[in-house]
């Protein structure tokens, strides 16, 4: 055999490998085609990479409608919008989860929904519908609050922080780790907690008192909780010295539901007057090759079923008032009476400038 | 050339074009003017010069340490070499979190050099340059230590007898026949480091950004895609720059090598000297490599109450919460199956380029020689939403498919089969092969019966650094990988993005696998290497 034959017979391989595997996704619809049911029988998921549910719920969902769940995770939550938004006409699936109040604008602006009234939606309360085309259905809240140490403050005989304006006081001078909000999204939650705090004109003034209170800010999540917080398993093996962090309200029960052994009380607290609201939304990806699958999901993440699976697969709470939260929550959790919150368009307008202004407040 | 040309083309500069061209062109008309505005910035003119001059500090250094390394690999013999050289290829697999993790404790507060010396590192330019060397080191020692071991020593020798010095006869004799493999690694390393984004983030907080880092921002964060575009042709024209400079130095130096078995260069060391020097390449493997690797190790023992093996007990019981739908020890094997196809496709597509390469000299093939380099050193999420805009039609939609995977992983293997069998198939003495045509052998049986085994040793290396490279990749994996099929490095990164001892404690567990998973591997590629050649010369 010469050269050139291997090399013919090793391209007719290699592009039948690629062929066969595009073809491996395509041939449940194919076969639903052939049998003269038009209708496919997987609807696919697009979402962000901490999107998670139980293998029983996702199954009695088929049961439910005939059909399957097919998850496609696509980068975080900013790369897994954008990639929507490149892809819009083409999607690669049929319902987006997970755009939430900081990006909302963005997804609706380039219009990669179609409004679709989900079954049940009365049963959300209006403060979480902010789309009022129907594009999006909310799906899930979170509140994005600092964290404490609770050993550290009970050490030191000294009162955790309540209140942003906490916060700023001497009393807890390089004690609190942020993360950068361009690069994280628990850090643009806190930015905008501020904001909406103190206003578009009183930020500022707040994070100079911050900073000359020592405030520490690193790039992620993962680096401020698991190195710089004192108050969590990773932050006491890497000698972590900051008692307070940037995280979310239901980090506390997750710190129980994870113990080696399980404590009885969380061994962290949560600041619940420093607390920003963060709502997660889905939609009908416009373009989807499978519509009316697409519709039933949504239909189904906002039961009661999909509903009460939530907080213990992606620690988040509830929107439908009949779903019941679990007791990990109840007992360990916090109740946020009043968090801060600001409108999507307000966020998609401001984000940059603001974000800009912080970075030369805060990092140089 | 075909097959490489095609998959080149489809899988790589397609998407990459498409982008670039999305970026560039809004509705309609072409955005040229967004250059010149965007290079004027003062806050990207800074990111330019940060990235230049911290891969080249990282190259020099990588090789400064490196080299010596690749010489005791060549040519001592020791126990435990195989061992050795797997632990050393081990960083090339490690998650960049979990090595930020380990440098962290080492070089940051409360770390080793605090407690000794109170010396800090984390977030100045000598973390990251130290962890370039950590990563990296492999490659130095594995392209040119590979073609190293094979250079006849006699020759060298024989420079002596004829009066040389040690000096001049290693500068005459062997430094040009290394030249084309180090000068090789140098490039990897640089590509590599110059396009560096974890490493950066983690290590450098918040005051470097690399071109990489900066591309990801507008891209990801800003949404900005002329900007990102603006910026990848930068990277483009640099890379391709770097490539064209480098093949230029390489071309005359690539003569035909005695090469012989490694089995026969390798000796004792013998003297004070060598010693030393053995010595010294040992310690140097220790503090950079072995240490930031046993802290993770470490951690993956301490729990709460002492040192135990409850985290990776805890690997094979389902998650409290139901969220791996598998038990976790479960991604071992999805790891290892995307590797072996990664693998495999990388060397049929490097191998069938490197043959091309070296058979046919005009001036298309070379360039074709330095664009298989690119994917080395553009960035991933450039790739990687290219491959969204372009794969989305039937028969290439496969962003759904699983190929996606090994297909992406591959393009980053590709280079490292080219680049190791290059110089080792460009050594083989052309008159071998005419011999074998002149005696009737066909050019296919001309190449098993001559090239083969001389390149044997040298595609296995390249198996190697191809399986690294997919057992480790993150990009590609956590965008494809099913919720009830994550891969290691998937898996440890949504531990990591929990709070909870538990999850923290089982990702330390989990790469402390992958670490063992990588060197096994690579040990079984090692023996496979000798059993084969054993008795061929």
């Amino acid at each position: 055999m010469s050269i050139k034959k291997a090399a013919a017979a090793a391209l007719v391989a290699a592009l039948g490998v690629t062929t066969l595997a595009a073809c491996g996704t395509e041939d449940v619809r194919d076969a639903a085609g052939k049998s003269g049911a038009p209708v496919p029988k997987t609807v696919t998921l697009v979402s962000h990479d901490s999107f998670n549910a139980s293998k029983e719920v996702l199954a009695e969902f088929t049961k439910q409608t005939g059909f399957t769940v097919k998850v496609l995770k696509s980068g975080d939550a900013g790369e897994a919008v954008n990639k929507e938004i490149l892809t819009k006409g083409s999607p690669q699936g049929d319902v987006f989860f997970g755009v939430d109040n900081t990006l909302l604008s963005r997804a609706l602006d380039n219009g990669i929904f179609v409004p679709y009234a989900a079954k049940g939606l009365d049963r959300v309360p209006a403060e979480y519908q902010l789309d009022k085309e129907e594009r999006v259905t909310p799906i899930d809240s979170g509140d994005i609050c600092v964290n404490y140490d609770k050993k550290y403050f009970a050490d030191k005989k000294l009162a955790p922080p309540v209140t942003f304006d906490d916060l700023a006081k001497p009393a807890y001078k390089n004690l609190l780790v942020v993360e950068n909000p361009e690069r994280s999204s628990p850090g643009l939650g806190f930015l905008l907690g501020t904001a909406a705090k103190f206003g578009d004109d009183g930020w500022q003034g707040y994070w100079s008192k911050l900073k000359a209170n020592g405030v520490k800010t690193v790039d992620s999540w993962e680096l401020a909780y698991n190195q710089e917080f004192s108050g969590s398993a990773g932050g006491k093996q890497a000698k972590g010295d900051r008692p307070l962090v940037v995280s979310y309200a239901s980090s506390p029960p997750v710190e129980v539901l994870y113990g080696e052994p399980q404590p009885k009380v969380a061994p962290t607290g949560v600041s619940t007057g420093t607390c920003f609201r963060q709502t997660e939304f889905a939609g009908l990806l416009n373009g989807a090759k499978n519509p009316e699958g697409g519709k039933a999901l949504i239909d189904f993440l906002i039961s009661k079923r999909f509903q009460e699976d939530m907080p213990l697969q992606m620690f988040v709470n509830p929107v439908a008032k009949d779903a019941a939260l679990p007791e990990l929550f109840t007992r360990h959790g916090v109740v946020v009476e009043k968090p801060e919150t600001m409108a999507p368009e307000k966020i998609a307008e401001k984000r940059d400038p603001w974000i800009q202004q912080w970075s030369s407040l805060v990092l140089k | 050339m075909v097959v490489p040309v095609v998959f080149f083309a489809l899988f790589f500069a397609w998407p990459v074009v498409s982008i670039v061209e999305r970026g560039l062109r809004v509705d309609g008309a072409w955005q040229f003017g967004r250059f010149g505005e965007t290079l004027s910035r003062p806050e990207i003119l800074d990111v330019l010069w940060f990235t230049c001059w911290q891969a080249l500090a990282s190259t020099g250094l990588t090789l400064l340490i490196a080299l010596p390394g690749a010489y005791v690999f060549a040519r001592f013999d020791f126990r435990g070499k195989g061992l050795l050289r797997a632990v050393v290829t081990v960083p090339f697999v490690m998650p960049t979190v979990m090595v930020g993790t380990a440098f962290l404790a080492l070089v940051g507060r409360g770390g080793l050099l605090d407690e000794l010396w109170g010396l800090r590192l984390d977030g100045t330019v000598w973390a990251i340059l130290i962890a370039h060397v950590f990563f990296n080191y492999a490659v130095v020692v594995r392209t040119v230590g590979g073609l190293w071991a094979q250079l006849d020593p006699r020759q060298e020798e024989a420079a002596r007898v004829l009066g040389a010095s040690r000096w001049r006869a290693w500068r005459t004799v062997t430094l040009p026949a290394l030249a084309p493999s180090v000068a090789a690694a140098a490039l990897m390393v640089f590509l590599f480091t110059a396009s560096s984004f974890a490493v950066v983030q983690i290590l450098g907080g918040s005051t470097y950004s690399t071109l990489e880092t900066e591309i990801y921002r507008q891209t990801v964060v800003r949404f900005d895609l002329t900007t990102a575009a603006v910026l990848t042709m930068v990277q483009f024209f640099a890379v391709g720059a770097v490539l064209a400079v480098h093949a230029r130095i390489v071309r005359r130096r690539e003569t035909a090598l005695k090469l012989v078995a490694p089995e026969q260069t390798a000796r004792r060391p013998r003297g004070l000297g060598q010693w030393a020097l053995f010595a010294g390449v040992l310690l140097s493997v220790a503090l950079l490599i072995v240490l930031p690797l046993g802290v993770l190790v470490e951690r993956s023992f301490a729990t709460s109450h002492g040192y135990g093996l409850d985290y990776y007990r805890a690997l094979q019981t389902p998650d409290p919460s139901g969220t791996f739908l598998v038990p976790l020890l479960d991604t071992i094997g999805n790891s290892l199956r995307y590797a072996v196809v990664a693998t495999l496709i990388a060397l049929v597509i490097g191998g069938l380029a490197a043959a091309a390469l070296t058979r046919r000299a005009g001036r298309l093939v070379r360039g074709f020689d330095a664009l298989l380099m690119l994917p080395l050193g553009v960035s991933a999420v450039t790739v990687g939403f290219g491959f969204l805009i372009t794969l989305d039609e039937p028969p290439f939609d496969l962003r759904a498919s699983w190929i996606l995977v090994p297909l992406a992983q591959a393009l980053v293997g590709v280079p490292f089969v080219v680049r190791t069998m290059l110089p080792v198939l460009r050594a083989v003495d052309e008159r071998l092969r005419e011999a074998a045509a002149v005696l009737g052998a066909s050019p296919w049986r001309a190449w098993r019966e001559v090239d083969l085994p001389l390149v044997r040793r040298a595609l296995l290396i390249a198996a190697g650094f191809a399986f690294a490279v997919s057992l480790g990749e993150f990009g590609a994996t956590v965008f494809i990988a099913r919720p009830d099929s994550p891969t290691l490095t998937v898996a440890v990164a949504r531990l990591l993005g929990r709070p909870g001892e538990l999850n923290y404690g089982q990702a330390m567990a989990l790469s402390t696998i992958l670490m063992v998973v990588c060197a096994v591997s690579l040990l079984l590629l090692e023996r496979l290497r000798t059993e084969r050649t054993s008795g061929e010369f």
